[in-house]
């Protein structure tokens, strides 16, 4: 009864999604203030009905309802209570139900928080959103129903993937999902303004904090990702460069540039339409990102043809908003001025080399990402791209993006004099360059280049970040929230930098057999391998190895990697154990029993792995600062800031 | 310099530092594209030797020899047309065992022998990597679930 319940919520939502599209735009057109102010009750509504459907859900799945099929494809009887809450996005159907109530729960903080907007623009703002909603939830009622029932039903279910059995995993797609979603904020925004043809400064003062949000849950979000993937994979490394990690990094790459452009067209009015376009193009690639990895399309793309109305629904849906968006942009566009002028040495010409520097990025991860589906779709060839090919791209973007944060946040807005930022930062630029080549060569006694650039490039941007702020703070210039967000923002990519410079060089693997009693050396390190036991988990049994980690002659510590068989699987899992600490890591693996009592293992001494977390953690709270700034809440006093900007552009 | 000229300047250092990106990018693709080759590719001599190849199929029933004292390990594949030997040092995914689908890389040496870098066999465990399938399906000897398949999208 319940489940139906919940299909029949999606249904009204539908309907409701509809109106909230239609309604308000013909009110907009029409000038009708009944029919524009309906935009949000409309949003509400929907919540009400998608957050109905997506509790149904959960509650077939706690109360084990294995006659819903999606129900008894990811979850037993023995799976624990968070893994089975954790279980409704687990796939695809669910998953979907999960993006849609995210979508709704953006709608409405913008309904919320967005109080100062002008009516006309939030009814367009939230018939764009109920025009995305619409396509998703159509999408689950006539393709992917979460709720399809079956019949027989089965006495205990399926299991939920038991890799997807994690704390890490249980957060990481609804966080990804806030970033991925939260970009529709500002396409909304986007195509909001192209449809009433008014783009200034204050549209990209409303847009640009819902950006930074997004952006930050979708740096933590992938950052989580590969947190997982390292504790979970018992492959010990942090980013793989698959096709999966690729379509949530796609986003990201055009986030970035969006967030920075965004920064240009606020405070300056410039970069207008190119804006617009950043908007649109961050949407297209969460909308591509979600699409890739959930339609099966990378587990082959002959999956579109076992099912081909998904596979079309997701094509045409992808061919309606990335074509409908790019033709009004082409359509409205020309309307849009951007009237500010700058000189070539000035902070909106470094701004604009960062978007071209991203978006060769992110055409670089496109090309690596989508070429071998192409080919395959067409049947040239099965091809796939190699690691190197993404290390090789992004050691070459990273060198000018690196160098051009440095100078980047102190170049003065409309123009600066370009020997003065030269002779601030040439020392900094030496110390760093020497430092950093001189740290490799007196761990490795020889010149190592690329490790050496490495460190330049991150104590390159420490430190030119903190100068930054020091000379602000001893000039008494005011600090925004906003800026510091920045500086720490930076200060992360420096960290994050340092992290995966000393890891990719210094760390230390060995695939081992090691027999009861045996021990290795590794890094300073030796592993002393006790034997193995048993070990009964809520829904597995294990074998754990008991391996102790001695150093300078003394026990530091203890690690327990375990081989686990889920019940209802008849693979075993591995379960990696890792002496974690803010230096390096160390890690085991445990492979298979071979003869004579021995077992394989993997272990691994990882140098500054968590500085690549840590980085990241940082950029995210370097969000958060940023929208916390007073700039973004202040409604009389953006009026007058607003005649401030048109006067100075003028 | 002017300020005209100056914006010259500027552009057509954006211009060719997009263009050397875009060279060095499409060279580092081009070498980097790994080609995927059956097992009966392999027998007919289609594959390079010395060159980084995928290949797939699954793993023959009781082909799986390992060394007494080490990690080495030697199995066959097949897409039931033709088999091949593979040789692999290191540990093996969870998932791979006798009759799984796997997709090897690594490169073939001057003694014909298949040496793997890496042994790939993740999702779960009714899955078949694409390119096995439609090996197996080009041999005429569609296995029992390479077609059935459906994608649930369990992977993240």
């Amino acid at each position: 009864m319940i489940p139906e319940l919940g299909h029949f919520a999606l249904i009204i939502a539908f309907a409701v999604a509809i109106v909230q599209s239609i309604v308000p735009l013909v009110g907009t057109s029409k000038n009708q203030t009944a029919l524009i102010s309906l935009a949000r009750p409309a949003a509400l509504t929907q919540l009400l009905f998608v957050g109905l459907s997506y509790a149904a859900l959960t509650h077939a799945f706690i109360v084990h309802d294995f006659s819903v099929l999606y129900v008894s494809q990811h979850s037993n009887l023995v799976q624990p209570l968070m893994y089975r809450i954790s279980a409704v996005w687990g796939s695809h159907e669910g998953s979907l139900l999960l993006w849609t109530l995210i979508l709704s729960l953006w709608t409405i903080a913008v309904a919320v928080y967005s109080k100062n907007l002008p009516e006309i623009l939030m009814a367009r703002v939230l018939a764009v959103m109920g025009m995305i909603s619409t396509g998703f939830i159509a999408f689950m009622l006539f393709t992917s129903n979460p709720f399809e029932r079956i019949f027989p039903t089965p006495l205990d279910g399926n299991e939920l993937n038991p890799l997807l059995q994690d704390p890490g995993l249980v957060l990481h797609p609804p966080l990804l999902y806030m970033g991925y979603v939260g970009f529709s904020v500002a396409f909304a925004f986007a195509v909001a303004a192209l449809l009433g043809g008014k783009l200034d400064a204050t549209w990209a003062r409303w847009s640009r904090p819902w950006t930074t949000v997004a952006w930050s849950f979708l740096t933590i979000g992938i950052a989580l990702g590969s947190w997982w993937a390292y504790n979970e994979l018992g492959w010990g490394g942090w980013w793989f460069w698959d096709p999966v990690e690729n379509a949530s990094f796609m986003p990201w790459l055009v986030g970035t540039a969006l967030i920075h452009s965004l920064a240009s067209t606020e405070k300056r009015g410039v970069f207008k339409s190119w804006t617009v376009l950043l908007a649109i193009l961050a949407f297209s690639m969460s909308l591509l990102g979600t699409f890739i990895v959930r339609s099966g399309v990378l587990v082959s793309v002959h999956a579109f043809a076992t099912d081909p109305a998904r596979g079309v629904f997701i094509l045409g849906f992808l061919v309606v908003v990335v074509g409908g968006s790019l033709a009004l942009y082409a359509w409205r566009s020309a309307t849009v001025i951007s009237f500010g002028r700058f000189q070539w040495f000035s902070r909106e010409t470094a701004l604009l080399l960062n978007n071209i520097i991203f978006l060769t990025a992110t055409t670089a991860v496109f090309v690596g990402t989508m070429y071998p589906l192409v080919v395959d779709a067409f049947g040239v060839g099965k091809i796939s791209v190699g690691r190197p090919y993404f290390d090789t791209m992004f050691s070459l973007v990273g060198i000018p993006l690196l160098l051009l944060l440095g100078i980047g946040p102190s170049i003065r807005w409309k123009g600066d004099d370009w020997s003065r930022v030269v002779r601030t930062y040439t020392l900094f630029f030496i110390v760093s360059l020497v430092a950093g080549l001189l740290i490799p060569f007196m761990v490795e006694e020889k010149l190592n280049l690329s490790t050496g650039l490495g460190l330049a490039a991150a104590l390159w941007v420490a430190l030119t970040t903190l100068k930054d702020l020091f000379s602000r703070i001893s000039r008494k210039l005011k600090l925004s929230m906003s800026y510091l967000g920045m500086v720490l923002a930076h200060f992360g990519v420096a960290v994050f930098v340092a992290g995966v410079t000393v890891t990719t060089t210094y760390s230390e693997e060995k695939d081992l057999r090691m027999v009861p009693g045996s021990s290795y050396n590794i890094s300073g390190y030796e592993f002393r391998f006790q034997g193995t036991r048993k070990v009964q988990g809520p829904n597995y049994i294990a074998d754990e190895a008991v391996i102790e980690v001695w150093s300078d002659g003394e026990l530091s510590g203890e690690l327990l990697p375990q081989k686990r068989v889920y019940s209802g699987k008849s693979n075993p899992m591995t379960d990696a154990s890792i002496d974690k600490t803010f230096t390096r890591d160390l890690y085991a693996a445990l492979g298979e029993e071979l003869d004579g009592g021995a077992w394989s293992m993997r272990v691994y001494y990882k140098p500054l792995i968590r500085w690549i977390w840590l980085g990241c953690i940082l950029m995210t709270i370097g969000g958060a600062l940023a929208v916390s700034d007073r700039r973004y809440r202040q409604t009389v006093k953006n009026k007058v800031l607003e005649k401030n900007t048109a006067a100075a552009s003028a | 310099m002017n300020r005209r000229s100056r914006r010259k300047v500027l552009i057509l250092a954006i211009v060719f530092g997009v263009a050397v990106a875009t060279v060095l990018g499409l060279t580092a693709f081009e070498e980097n594209l790994l080609y995927y080759h059956s097992p009966t590719d392999v027998k007919a001599g289609k594959a390079p030797t010395k060159h980084t190849i995928r290949v797939g199929g699954l793993v023959v029933d009781g082909s799986v020899n390992r060394a007494p004292d080490s990690l080495k390990i030697v199995f066959d594949i097949t897409d039931n047309a033709e088999s091949m030997s593979v040789e692999y040092t290191g540990i093996l995914p969870d998932l791979f065992r006798e009759g799984q689908g796997i997709v090897a890389i690594g490169s073939i040496q001057e003694d014909g022998q298949f040496v793997a870098q890496e042994v790939l066999a993740k999702h779960d465990e009714n899955y078949m990597p694409p390119e096995v399938a439609a090996a197996l399906e080009a041999s005429g000897k569609s296995a029992k679930g390479a077609t059935e398949h459906k994608p649930q999208g369990t992977s993240y």
